[in-house]
Parts: structure tokens; sequence; C-alpha cells
């Protein structure tokens, strides 16, 4: 069986390896009276503990031998898939940009780019997609597809994937991507990493490279899929760059129909709320403006506000701001709530936890406004003022009104 | 009522940071606790139970520390815990820890709902709820952000979208998993820390919930982690602009000009 190997003839029992695991999947064990390292189920064979242990006793076995379930067939598996999420009959943004990043793998793979749309009465959307690079799109309309229904977009996608053997899948970690697909792979027997913010041909082997943010984005990994097809990966918003929309459409619409399994939905849609205010999705905005602790008071988000507005931007909150009740959870950056990457996000009383980094850190430009100049924000910022901001985001408004 | 909240015993912290030089992790603290996520799942099982009757079940697969981790539920008020734990499951993804943790709700029978946090703060990949659900044949309802009622047979709740809201009716059986907005967990009680000094978590191996070792572990795992790396650095260190603020302002400004920001 393959996985991490300890050779207990050869471990010293010095247990460094311990606090490289960022995992606890090891733990010390007595081996005939002897103390040697142990690995327990918690290991994810990620090969972390490999490199620090000072005698080789750590190795990872990899089974040459195909799994039991492994995919059958992989060579007929072609074409990198994008799924066009559509919002009340609206391709969205982060679908142009899996089709920007699709683009770039198929032409690498020298394979099909292709668009896949669920709607209702949505056909000038999919004749539209032919704009932006794309080979097919395979539509399917029906009015049960109207609105996001976790069983009908599931069903329907494995149907798609079943009869085309696609050999890549992206789709959009929002939160319709992150319901559905997860499902379709289970089903498909394949493996799904999630949000990812890098994806590459592998050269020789042809496979995709999936890498992730895990613990919040402070470390990457990046994960393959060898044995099973297609690969699948959702796609973190705002990674990827768009499309461009180009003169002349190529390529064709291929009509499918919806699955008969997939038209019951089991769970009833009752309503689709919109949110009243326009900044509520803050992870599409480009200009962001945060406040935090230091603000002091739920009152001081009225400058927050004003500075957003004179900025053409939206409003985020630290944790601490949301857990005291001075802004809505709907607008937290940081692990526990959003992660955005804007062009600009200023950060004003907010010390920059590791959490909120986390949530905020690959932002365009950084401005961050704090009173202790050892506050980490200022690591990541590409402007940092120390002062009071009772100061400075007021002389900022009137500055910025004026442009 | 009876529900299953499944857990994940995480790191404490996920202050995990790789050492440049030796290009290993390094990682401060050693505690394990619940995934946060999963003490909202944990509340809103016990609020269904309060309301509607039945038991609260809480599950999780993992070494044998991770009993300390259930035992901390009980502490909240859960009734029974029980830990999937087999050398077999090391090197798990998620499709492979979502037939198993199937395979043991199979095994416990008669379950109407089964909860899991929206996500864990160490892998943070949202897939093992659908996951359950999908190996279960049940109903799924993802990042549910209110749960409002029960009523024949379905649960009537509301889940979070990129836009604002669903209002969906879930019949059970069925999986949701669960966000912060449905409330903040409770504190221990005197009564279920006393119970949970005596409680002991049913253990459950590969072998007990009969999974063919071809679809648990690594084996059974379609992804696999090749590297892991420190993420790129951010450029440089930050100019830091001094001055009266309307000077501070204006170079703001003239700054964010030059970079076409505004």
């Amino acid at each position: 069986m393959s996985g991490l190997k300890v050779d207990t003839d050869t471990c010293i029992g010095c247990m460094a390896c311990l606090s490289a695991c960022p995992f606890n999947a090891l733990e010390s064990a007595d081996v005939n009276g002897e103390e040697k390292v142990q690995v327990n189920s918690a290991c994810t064979v990620c090969g972390a503990c490999v490199d620090v242990c000072p005698v080789e006793a750590l190795s990872i076995e990899k089974s040459s031998d195909r799994p039991v379930h492994a995919t059958p067939d992989m060579a007929s598996y072609a074409g990198v898939w994008v799924f066009a999420e559509q919002r009340r009959g609206k391709v969205c943004s982060v679908a142009l940009e899996l089709l920007g990043e699709g683009r770039k793998l198929a032409d690498k793979l020298g394979e099909e780019l292709c668009a896949v749309l669920f709607g209702s009465d949505i056909k000038g959307q999919a004749d539209d997609l032919l704009y932006y690079g794309v080979d097919k799109v395979y539509l399917i309309e029906d009015p049960i597809l109207e609105h996001f229904q976790g069983r009908p977009y599931s069903k329907a996608m494995e149907a798609l994937v079943r009869k085309y053997k696609p050999s890549i899948v992206l789709t959009g970690a929002t939160a319709v991507g992150r319901n559905f697909i997860p499902r379709v792979a289970a089903r498909l027997r394949t493996g799904l990493t999630a949000d990812c913010t890098g994806l590459d041909i592998e050269d020789g082997t042809r496979m995709l490279l999936q890498t992730r943010p895990a613990f919040g984005g402070n470390i990457m990994a990046t994960i393959r899929c060898q044995h099973y097809r297609p690969q699948m990966a959702t796609v973190r918003h705002k990674v990827m760059k768009e499309a461009v929309r180009r003169d002349t459409a190529n390529g064709q619409v291929i009509v499918e129909t919806l699955p008969e399994d997939a038209r019951d939905p089991r769970v009833k849609l009752v309503e689709v709320i919109d949110a009243m205010e326009s900044t509520i999705n803050i992870v599409d905005a480009d200009i962001i403006v945060s406040g935090g602790r230091g603000l002091g008071d739920a009152k001081n988000f009225s400058y927050i506000e004003e500075l957003a507005q004179a900025l053409g931007g939206a409003v985020g909150a630290s944790r601490a701001a949301v857990d005291a009740d001075w802004y809505a959870y709907s607008h937290q950056v940081g692990q526990t709530g959003k992660t955005v990457c804007p062009k600009l996000y200023v950060a004003v009383g907010i010390s920059g936890a590791v959490q909120h980094l986390a949530g905020m850190s690959s932002s365009e430009t950084i401005i961050a406004i704090n009173k202790d100049p050892e506050a980490p924000i200022f690591d990541v910022a590409d402007y940092g003022i120390v002062g009071d901001w009772k100061e400075i985001v007021p002389a900022m408004i009137k500055k910025f009104w004026q442009r | 009522m009876n529900i299953v909240v499944c857990i994940k015993q995480v790191p404490e912290t996920t202050d995990v940071k790789i050492n440049p030089e030796t290009n290993t992790l390094i990682r401060e603290g050693v505690a394990s606790v619940v995934n946060p996520f999963d003490m909202y799942a944990l509340e809103q099982g016990l609020r269904l139970r309060d309301a509607y009757g039945g038991k609260v079940t809480v599950l999780t697969m993992g070494p044998p520390q991770a009993e300390v981790a259930l035992k901390s539920c009980v502490e909240l008020g859960a009734d029974e815990i029980y830990l999937v734990s087999d050398r077999a499951f090391a090197g798990s993804d998620t499709w492979a820890t979502g037939i198993t943790l199937a395979a043991a709700i199979r095994k416990l029978g008669d379950v109407d709902v089964v909860l899991c946090g929206k996500q864990a703060i160490d892998g943070d990949t949202a897939q093992v709820g659908p996951g359950i659900a999908e190996f279960m044949e049940w109903n799924f309802v993802g990042y549910v952000s209110k749960v409002t009622g029960f009523a024949d047979g379905a649960i009537q709740l509301e889940r979070a979208s990129d836009y604002g809201h669903d209002v969906l009716e879930c019949p059970t059986p069925a999986v949701l998993t669960v966000l912060k907005e449905i409330g903040e967990p409770r504190m221990p009680s005197l009564k279920g820390k006393m119970k949970a000094k005596k409680a002991q978590a049913v253990m459950l191996t590969a072998a007990e919930l009969g999974l063919d070792g071809a679809d648990i572990g690594l084996a059974g795992s379609p992804t696999v982690v090749s590297k892991i790396f420190s993420p790129p650095k951010r450029d440089g260190e930050a100019e830091m602009l001094t001055g009266e603020p309307e000077d501070i302002a204006a170079k703001l400004h003239s700054r964010l000009k030059e970079a076409l920001i505004i």
C-alpha cells in the first residue's frame, strides 16, 4: 500500500517531524521499548515531514499501480470545459475569467474550449459566449434551470460529462459552484480541487496542476488528479483575467435537453431574494474600503462609507468590527468572511490578523492606515500611513471627491 | 428528529508557515480544536433537537485523539458521539472522506438530518458535506444561513447566495452545511461538562463499516497533493507616507492616478 512510511529501524525518535506536520498526523509511540514516530489516520500524505527528518526515516511510497476504480478509457477524455454560471439570465463575470484561463489550458493541450450554459430562455447568452474564444457552447434551456437548483444542475452536468467526456471541468468557486459541483464529482467518482488560484498543464504528463491556498492562505498546495477524469476544479473569483470579447464569433452552440431524472428538484425553491444594497457583494467590487476595531464606534463607519463613495467602492469590515455589531456580516473580509481581490483595498483601523490578511492580501494595491507602526497590516501594504484615521480619512474624502 | 453533526478536529491555529531556508513547515501551537465552522452545525443541531425532540449524534473521522473534540461537543449538549478511526483512512481526500462518513451514517440508521459546517479551516474545501449527500443519495443544501422551521417532513430554510438568499423547503432525510449566520454557539453547561467526563465515543473501523479498501484512504482518493510551498510574497515593503493629512491625501491621489486605479 502506498502512503507515508516510517522506517522504524532508522527513526531515532527525535520527533522533529511532529511540528512539521500541519495535520497533527504524527505521534510518538513505543515500539519494542523505544520511542519512535508513528503515522495516524489524519495524514494527508502532503510530504511536509519528509525533508525535516535528519535520518531520512520518512518516505512517501507511491504506488505505480492504477487504482482499482481508476477511470477506464482515460485517453478518450479531451477538452476543457467551463461552467458558465448565469444569474437572472446573464452570464456572470467569473465565467469569463474561467474562459480566459481555460483558453490558455486548451491551447497548451491542443484541445477544444467549451462552455456549459444552463438557464431558461437564454439562447442569446449562448450565442454571445461564442465571441469569447469558445469552440463550443453546450446549452440546456428549461424553465427549471432559470434559477440555481442543486439537483437539476448537478444531474444535468453529470449527464453532459458522461456523454462528451471532457478532460478538465472548471467551475467558479461561487456559492452556486461550491454547492453543486462537489455533487457531480462525487457521482462521477473523480477528483475535485476547491478554490484554486492557479492552474497549469504539466509538461510531459499533460495533467492539470491545481494550486490552491490552505490554512487560511498560509501555505499553497498543488494538487493532481492522476488516475481519474475529468479533472475538476473550482476557481476563485477575481484571480484569473477575463477573456476579451472578440469582433467575430467562432464555434457553435450545441443544444442538449435536460435529462428526465434532473426534472425533480426535490428541494423546493420558494423564492429568490436579491439583497437591496448594491454594495453587498463586496467580492465583485474593484475598490473596497474596510474598517476595523480601530474605528472605536459603529457610527464611525459613516467615514468608511463616505470614503468608499468618494472612491466609487464598497464597504468592508474586519471580524472585530462585525463581532462588535458595528457592521453587517455580509461585509466581513477574511477567513470567516469573504475573500476579496479588488484593485484597491483600503484598511482603516485594521491591525491585520492573519485571518484578515488571508481574505485580502492578494488585492492589487493595499493602503493601510493604523496608529500602531508595528501592525501586521503594514507587512502586506503598498502604502502605509501611521497615524490617526480621524485626521487622514476626512482629508482623503475631500481629495478624492475632487477627482 | 434524529440529527447527525459531522465535525473535524483541526489545528487550533492556521498560523502555518514555511521556513524559506529548509522549505519545511513551521507550525506554532499544536493544540487541536473542533473546526470553528462545525460549532455552528452543532448549534443548529441542538436547536432542532430542542424544538422538535430526538437526539444529536456527533460524528468525526480522525485519529483516536479526536475523541477529545467529540467530548467537547457533549459539553454543549450532544447526546452520542462516534469516532470513525482506522489507519486505512490516512491520505483520504474529500471524495474518500465523504464515502467513509456516509457509511458511518448508514450504520447509525434512522437519521433525518446531517449537519456540517461550511468548510474546515485547515483544508477550506467545503466538499465533504455535499459528498456525503451524494453517497447517501439524500437531498442537499449548502451554505444554509437560517433554519426557519420544520413541517410536513421538510425543513424550511434560507440559503445564502452571492447576491442575497434563496428561500427553500428541503424534505428530509437531508444533508445541510451551515454558515455562521445561523447563530452563536451556546456555552458548555455544568451538566454537559459532567456528562462529557464520562462520555466515551463509539469507535468504528473500516471493517465495521463494511468499506472496500479500494474506496478509502489514499487508495480511494482521486486527488493527491503533489507539492506544498509558501505563497508568493508581496513585492518589497510598504511606502510609508508622512506629513500633514492633506499632503498624504494628495500623495495617495497621485499614486492611484498613476496606477490607473482611479
